[in-house]
């Protein structure tokens, strides 16, 4: 069993995020991490890779550092990693995201079978949580997004999801995409042997040309939507601290008068 | 580029198994009049049909026509399911489809931009409708950012926030339903729902789509009857942070934040919440922010409008006895 997990060098949640001039995410800060939710997904596949005996590549698309999203899946224990990199890639949107991480998905089972691809929930940074759906789209495979729990048994996958008005279980046959979420599990710290481990662990740089993909049809000039200008929500002004003496409930109930949110 | 009188426009009706509109939907008819001639879209499985309390209230909004898509054996909840209905009906007369922006329909927009190639955004908070193009906000990073975007595309798929316009009824005649059969790909048909339970729905204001908000944390310590009471006099809905959920005090569908329900109502109180990014990330565009916390360096002061330094139990009895009195 085969199963390729992807992941994204994302600015860290606790800095300072913003857009740049471009509308693009500033990528400058150098304090990027492993998008944290993309460690759920990493945690189950190898969860899964221990029961099934499975192979697990982690995969990703970004510039130079997003090699550190790689590297800290390989440190986790993923066996192996792809790194899908070229300056053509800049701002390219979810929709080319998607075709090339097909892409490299389908150069990886030419090695054997990928039985499963895995992502997180979602990118804590501007891609929102449309990836997995157009990945699965673009690999034509059925999709199990937002798992809260999977398993593998005879040929098949299951998943348990709480939606925001149900909770479902849905199974269908292998290969499939799954995303799972931060319920899903508790992902492992890396040892200090994974450390290790992972630096002689092979990490396989490819560009478009590998993949067989135009240049022209991702990037910005791929992209379907264009920003015009980004900014920064205005600081709250007006802000006040006040200590309870017994008075505060009373004090919050004239604020919500006097602000007419009653 | 077509003007609005010769635009189609699809709006996906979401809905509760028993036929019960979800509130956004108004919203989202309404949005759509904006940009052209609004259809309703309803995907539905085997021979269910709207009941007429939602074709009455979806005519209302605005929307003469409803697209009944039975996908028959299939189960029509899936979201690759659902994507396929829908683009199904796009023509080259449709400008734009519009969804809520829920984990769901997230997915319902990605698909369809793959199927359709259509220019696709979600967390929109915006739209205006420009002589050849849609320009959009939408939120980034958690509502700390917002952007204004267009879209390239002649067809814009558009995942819509709660609040992004106010709803406005405009006839009275119900919406005609009309049925179509589906057939949807092997790909999505090889997914079976092998249970789903839906939860029944509470008699407050739907989180995502409330004004007012009444959070609860660990400082909580389990129990919420307080914050109840407090949204109760409100007319709010209550939320929580994932430790509330995660300790199962509160439903998990209560739970605001990055990995959960993303609010904006025009008033959040949190009581016992420290505020942390992931939390803050569902709430920070919220208009008004109100916290109590026993503890001055919780993060979520940084964010509030009004901080209490004090402890819940003691202030928020005293809020809701005053919120009584002063209304008489
Ligand atoms: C990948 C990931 C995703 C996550 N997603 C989410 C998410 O979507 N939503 C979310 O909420 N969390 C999420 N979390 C968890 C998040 O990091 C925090 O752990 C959580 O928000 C903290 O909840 P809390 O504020 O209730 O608890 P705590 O951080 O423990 O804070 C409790 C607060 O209550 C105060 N307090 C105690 N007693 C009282 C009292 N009597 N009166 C007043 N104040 C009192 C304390 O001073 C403290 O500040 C996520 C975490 C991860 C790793």
């Amino acid at each position: 069993m085969r199963i390729v997990v992807c992941v994204k060098h994302v600015p860290d949640l606790m800095a300072d995020r913003r857009l740049g001039e471009d509308g693009r995410v500033a990528r400058d800060g150098g304090d990027g991490t492993l998008n944290e939710l993309d460690e759920n997904a990493v945690e189950a596949a190898l969860v899964l890779a221990e029961e099934h005996d499975a192979e697990v590549v982690a995969l990703t698309m970004g510039p130079d550092d997003a090699e550190d999203a790689v590297r800290r899946a390989l440190q986790m224990g993923a066996d192996r990693a792809v790194h899908v990199l070229d300056d053509a890639l800049a701002g390219t949107d979810v929709f080319g995201t998607a075709r090339v991480l097909a892409a490299a998905v389908r150069r990886i089972a030419e090695d054997g079978p990928v039985d499963l691809v895995m992502t997180g929930m979602a990118s804590l940074d501007a891609l929102t949580s449309m990836l997995p759906a157009a990945l699965a789209a673009e690999l034509d495979l059925p999709q199990l997004t937002l798992a809260a729990g999977v398993d593998v048994a005879d040929g098949a996958v299951r998943v348990r999801r709480d939606l925001d008005h149900a909770t479902e279980v849905l199974r269908a046959p292998l290969p499939a995409l799954v995303s799972v979420t931060d319920q899903a599990n508790e992902p492992r710290y890396p040892a200090f042997a994974g450390i290790m481990a992972a630096r002689k662990k092979p990490v396989d740089t490819v560009d478009l040309a590998d993949l067989g993909i135009d240049p022209a049809t991702v990037g910005t000039g791929g992209a379907r939507t264009q920003v015009l200008s980004a900014a920064e929500r205005p600081p709250r002004t007006d802000r006040v601290l006040i200590t309870d003496e017994g008075d505060a409930g009373v004090r919050l109930a004239e604020y919500l008068v006097e602000h007419k949110l009653v | 580029m077509t003007t609005p009188a010769e635009a189609d426009v699809l709006v996906l009706i979401d809905h509760a198994d028993d036929g019960t509109l979800r509130p956004q939907v108004r919203e989202l008819l309404t949005l759509g009049r904006a940009i052209g001639t609004v259809h309703g879209v309803w995907v539905t499985g085997a021979g269910a049909t709207p009941p007429p309390a939602a074709l009455e209230e979806v005519g209302g909004h605005g929307a003469p026509v409803v697209h009944v898509l039975d996908t028959g054996s299939v189960h029509p909840r899936l979201t690759p399911v659902v994507a396929e209905a829908l683009a199904g009906l796009v023509g080259p007369a449709t400008r734009a489809v519009l969804v809520s922006s829920s984990f769901e329909n997230k997915e319902v927009a990605a698909r369809l931009g793959v199927l359709t190639g259509a220019g696709t955004m979600v967390d929109v908070t915006a739209v205006e409708v420009g002589p050849d193009r849609l320009v959009v906000d939408k939120q980034v990073f958690a509502a700390t950012w917002t952007s204004r975007c267009t879209v390239r595309t002649p067809l814009a798929v558009l995942g819509v926030k709660p609040h992004a316009v106010e709803a406005e009824a405009t006839s009275a005649d119900p919406a005609v339903a009309v049925t179509h059969e589906v057939e949807v790909s092997a790909t999505a048909r090889a997914v079976e729902v092998v249970e789903r339970t839906e939860r029944a729905p509470s008699d407050r204001p739907d989180l995502g789509a409330a004004q007012v908000v009444v959070v609860g944390g660990r400082g909580t310590e389990g129990d919420f009857s307080l914050l109840d009471e407090l949204a109760d006099v409100l007319g709010g809905a209550v939320g929580a942070t994932r430790v509330a959920t995660d300790e199962g005090w509160i439903d998990k569908d209560a739970q605001i934040g990055q990995t959960g329900v993303t609010v904006a109502p025009r008033l959040y109180i949190g009581a016992g919440v420290s505020g942390a990014v992931h939390h803050r990330g569902g709430m920070q565009a919220s208009g008004t922010i109100v916290a109590i916390n026993t503890d001055a360096d919780a993060p979520i002061f940084e964010i509030a409008d009004l901080g209490i330094v004090g402890d819940l139990r003691e202030v928020v009895p005293r809020a809701i006895a005053e919120l009584r009195r002063l209304r008489g």
